[in-house]
């Protein structure tokens, strides 16, 4: 069985892996990182997205032998060292943007990687950017609200960059 | 009012670890020795088993078992129960076929469980069941719901015409008379189309056996953790409940489909004992699409009678609902009893008179799917209304207000059962109206077609029963449980506090909505009151969450548990300040006598009930109640949902470019909550009617849809931002003034969509989901009919 060793919310890690296994088994089955969901098995849900080296992945489609050495960001590793929530998370909290909070994980990681790469977005390009992922519960309209809450507060706060 | 008290919009308490990926959802839930199921289910819709040889499975690397239906029935496992009765107009018994966990003699859907294969891991599992040999003899498959009762296929061979039941309600007599007497008949086909539910968390269960104990224990996604339990036990045979415990923990959305006792969490429980390990399943999401209970699948005629002035005089529906292969655990009481006595809406109408032919097929069980036979019933009344004003030449919003029942005619009794409380169906209209902005209408329409869109209106005034249910009502209309609620106030020593819930949240935000009714009738902080729910061996027995019950029949629990620790807080509070129990005043936490600045905290007089040396006599020590609380009647939610769109005529797209609802749910707890679950069910409400569609081909039975890829969710770009509404009428049934607000937005929005689409284009016959062909279709119907003139 292939070793596989990576950066996982800034630790190293190293296990030794069926060459099957998918990234998002790795990180919930071998790490015990059971905040990344899995919510369908055909790539659309987002429930499972994670960062590999900055840009958001659905880590249902990716082998865990392909992020050997590579560096991974999953939802665990969002909130600062002492329990602060990042500021994505915490506009999600205020503004509602979770309900039964399964699909949360990936809107968050999904989210932070829009907000990197545009920090001013119109609700119609986070609307389309969240294609991606399914929420069945919230509607989007507290997602969405949340979302431009999050990019005006990363604004205000240049120090905090998006991950 | 206190800051995080009733009414404040409180950020909930479990957000956290939900947003930092510590939840603990079934399948995270890993047990020490754990083994995985993976269940063989039939690739076909309609077939004989003639055997089925598990040899070179059972010798694959890794198998612990491979399991069938011989074996379940060799232990004694009873099958799968449908808990209501429903009796046909003959006063026959609904007829239930077998509905074994596992399949025996034959299969009846796509997805049909056939052998379940236990090993070390998941994909030994998967491995093994590919060698499993099953002889099937394949047998033609009725799917239609139209064509369901004339098909020469029999789903159970000893059903005729594939009818579970012919039932009616209302009075046929009554409502031909009105009819002869109609100035004008409205008359629509309308189908209700079936949809998946589709939680984002998929079906999941650890099962597990302790053999020094002779106890099971199984994790699963649950929305009713101690129903599950009794139906395993008094109807599977499980084990005796006392011998089972059921845990929900976390659960990832639920809206009916976590509702139903299932094969596959049946039979992990039963297979720990079999294989000694714990044995865990997790749904992949095709699994969810085959094997989940679907929901709707209605095909109706109805009818309205009006007289010249548009007052209605009498409404006749005919439905045929499909239930699938099989009843599934609440199925025959969704379009019976949830149904037809919601056809009155908001109207006074004299007679009404439905008939519901009940069906199988040969597709996935249909039970119960966010707001459950309430969405029909709108579906039906408010596309009926809408017509029967364009077909008048009268503004909708007037007929409707022409029909209201009015405010002082409460309590109303309806021809189907029903007898509204309360409400002010004008109040929510006018507000609707004003956010909707109805007055510039014309000019907005008139931009649109200057732009070459087609732009339509579209109105919903829905009402729903919900608070389920008052136990003797239910029982007497065939209902096998009753359907109370239960809670348990446990004031801890040093002053904190645990509320225990028969109610389950899987979204809902009990947590916080539970803690700010127990902390501003308490008098104590939110954040020193815990809210536990979803495990069968902390909570007392409870009905669990569905029918936007929680906080009105568990709330309404938990507001007479809080009564009993105030009044025993008295008692202790009179002792120690020595003053007579009359004098004792209790507000904001404190127990003060009257007139006196003497008062104590409601923690002193816990810790006092805990360290009881200064006690009354005859009082126990301890802070600690428990109460159940069976409703007086349903509550009515009610309210006024305005759909705007615009219809691009050269592709049939529809765009939404204006939605409003306007809700009365009685008082509001947590308003930020509210307005979320309005949200999203509007999103289901709108995603029925012009995106999801469940579509199985006619001949083979195979399920066309049966990923993200062809079952189109609603996703963000495809909705629009909302605007919510509230206007209140306090519920005088329930001592908290609540009606539910969870179903809300999912009953009323389709019919809000489909009126504003055939406004838009003109033509009325259109069924959901309207979906770009469609439109496209049935716009140059339209025009045809037009140049045919
Ligand atoms: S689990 Fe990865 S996209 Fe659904
Ligand atoms: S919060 Fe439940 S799926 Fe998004």
């Amino acid at each position: 069985m292939p070793t596989v060793s990576m950066t996982v919310n800034g630790k190293a890690v190293s296990r030794e892996v069926e060459p099957r296994t998918l990234l998002v088994q790795f990180l919930r089955e071998h790490l015990g990182l059971t905040g990344t969901h899995v919510g369908c098995d055909t790539s659309q849900c987002g429930a499972c997205v994670v960062h590999v080296d900055g840009r958001s992945v659905k880590s249902c489609t990716m082998l865990a032998v392909q992020a050997d050495g590579r560096v991974v960001t999953t939802i665990e590793g969002m909130a600062a060292a002492d329990g602060t929530l990042h500021p994505i998370q915490a506009a999600f909290r205020e503004n509602h943007g979770l309900q039964c909070g399964f699909c949360t994980p990936g809107m968050v990681m999904s989210v932070a990687d829009l907000l990197k790469n545009n920090p001013s977005p119109t609700e119609r390009e986070v609307r389309e950017w969240l294609e991606g992922n399914i929420c069945r519960c919230t509607g989007y309209h507290n997602i969405v609200k949340a979302v431009l809450a999050a990019a005006e507060a990363l604004r205000g706060a240049p120090a905090h960059a998006a991950e | 009012m206190l800051s995080d008290g009733i009414g404040a919009p409180l950020r909930r308490k479990e957000d956290r670890r939900f947003l930092t990926g510590k939840g603990h959802y079934t399948d995270d839930i890993n047990r020490p020795g754990q083994t995985y199921a993976y269940f063989l289910r039939s690739p076909h819709a309609h077939a004989r088993i003639r055997g089925i040889d598990k040899t070179a499975a059972e010798a694959a690397p890794g198998v612990l078992a491979v399991l069938t239906g011989e074996d379940l029935a060799a232990d004694g496992i009873g099958g799968l129960i449908c808990g209501w009765m429903i009796h046909s107009k003959d006063g026959s018994p609904m007829k239930a076929g077998p509905h074994p966990a596992l399949a025996q003699g034959k299969v009846r859907y796509v997805g049909d469980h056939v052998a379940v294969v236990i090993a070390e891991t998941l994909n030994q599992a998967k491995d093994a069941a590919e060698l499993i040999e099953v002889d099937y003899e394949v047998l033609p498959a009725v799917v239609s719901t139209a064509e369901a009762r004339t098909s020469p296929v029999r789903v159970h061979d000893d059903i005729p015409a594939n009818t579970v039941f012919e039932w009616e309600l209302g009075n046929k007599a009554e409502t031909e008379a009105a009819f002869s007497r109609a100035h004008h008949v409205t008359r629509i086909d309308l189908v209700n189309n079936r949809l998946i539910p589709n939680a984002i968390e998929p079906r999941a269960a650890v099962g597990e056996y302790d053999s020094g104990m002779d106890t099971f224990t199984l994790y699963t996604t649950s929305q009713n953790p101690h129903v599950a339990r009794l139906v395993l036990s008094a109807f599977v045979g499980l084990a005796p409940e006392h011998k089972l415990r059921v845990i929900a923990p976390d659960v990832g959305g639920g809206f009916g489909s976590k509702i139903f006792i299932y094969a596959e969490e049946t039979v992990c429980a039963w297979a720990a004992k079999k294989v000694g390990r714990p044995v865990k399943w997790t749904a992949e999401r095709s699994e969810a699409f085959l094997a989940d209970a679907h929901g709707r699948d209605h095909v109706t005629h109805a009818e309205l009678a009006l007289d010249q002035d548009g007052r209605i005089l009498g409404m006749r529906v005919h439905t045929t609902a499909n239930l699938g292969a099989y009843l599934s655990t609440f199925s025959s009481c969704v379009p019976t009893y949830l149904y037809a006595p919601l056809l009155s809406g908001q109207y006074a109408i004299p007679a009404i008179y439905a008939e519901v032919d009940g069906v199988y097929t040969n597709t996935a069980p249909v039970d119960a799917y966010r707001g459950a036979g309430r969405p029909e019933a709108t579906y039906v009344v408010e596309r009926l209304v809408e017509t029967a004003a364009r077909e008048l030449g009268m503004d909708p919003a007037e007929l409707r207000r022409r029909n209201f029942i009015r405010p002082d005619q409460y309590p109303y009794q309806t021809p189907v059962i029903m007898t509204y409380d309360c409400g002010n169906y004008e109040a929510s209209l006018s507000e609707a109206l004003r956010l909707v902005d109805y007055e510039n209408y014309p000019r907005r329409k008139a931009e649109s077609e200057a732009r070459g869109r087609l732009r339509g209106i579209g109105f919903s005034c829905y009402i729903e029963a919900c608070g389920l249910a008052p136990s003797a009502a239910v029982g007497s209309l065939g209902a096998g449980v009753g359907l109370w609620e239960s809670a348990k106030i446990r004031f801890n020593p040093t002053g904190n506090v645990l509320v225990y819930t028969g109610s389950h949240s899987h979204g809902q935000g009990h947590e916080t909505t539970f803690a700010q009714l127990i902390a501003s009738q308490l008098g104590v902080p939110t954040e020193q009151v815990e809210v536990i729910h979803g495990d069968t061996e902390k909570t007392p027995f409870g009905m669990g969450t569905y029918g936007s019950r929680s906080l009105a029949v568990g709330g309404s629990a938990l507001y007479k548990a809080a009564e009993k620790i105030i009044a025993k807080g008295r008692k202790i509070a009179a002792h120690l300040m020595e003053a007579a129990e009359a004098d004792i005043e209790f507000k904001d936490g404190k127990f003060t006598v009257a007139g006196t600045d003497r008062s104590k905290t409601i923690q002193e007089i816990a810790f006092a009930a805990y360290v009881p040396h200064n006690f009354p006599a005859g009082v126990e020590p301890g802070l600690e109640e428990s109460a159940f609380y069976d409703p007086l009647n349903f509550t009515f939610p009610a309210g006024c949902q305005i759909c705007e769109v615009e219809v691009d005529p050269d592709t049939g797209v529809v765009e939404i470019v204006n939605f409003v609802a306007v809700d009365d749910f009685g008082k509001i707890i947590n308003p930020m909550i509210v307005e979320g679950q309005v949200h999203g069910g509007i999103a289901q409400g709108i995603g029925q009617a012009l995106l999801e569609n469940c579509v199985y081909d006619p001949e083979s039975g195979q399920l066309l849809t049966g990923s993200f890829m062809d079952y189109s969710m609603p996703r963000a770009h495809d909705l629009p931002s909302f605007k919510v509404g509230m206007t209140i009428t306090e519920n005088p049934s329930n001592p908290l003034g609540v009606k539910g607000c969870g179903e809300a937005g999912a009953i009323a929005a389709p019919a809000a969509v489909m009126n504003a689409v055939t406004d838009a284009i003109g033509v009325n016959d259109l069924q959901m989901p309207a979906s770009p062909e469609r439109v496209w279709q049935a716009l140059q119907r339209g025009r045809m009919a037009q140049a045919a003139e």
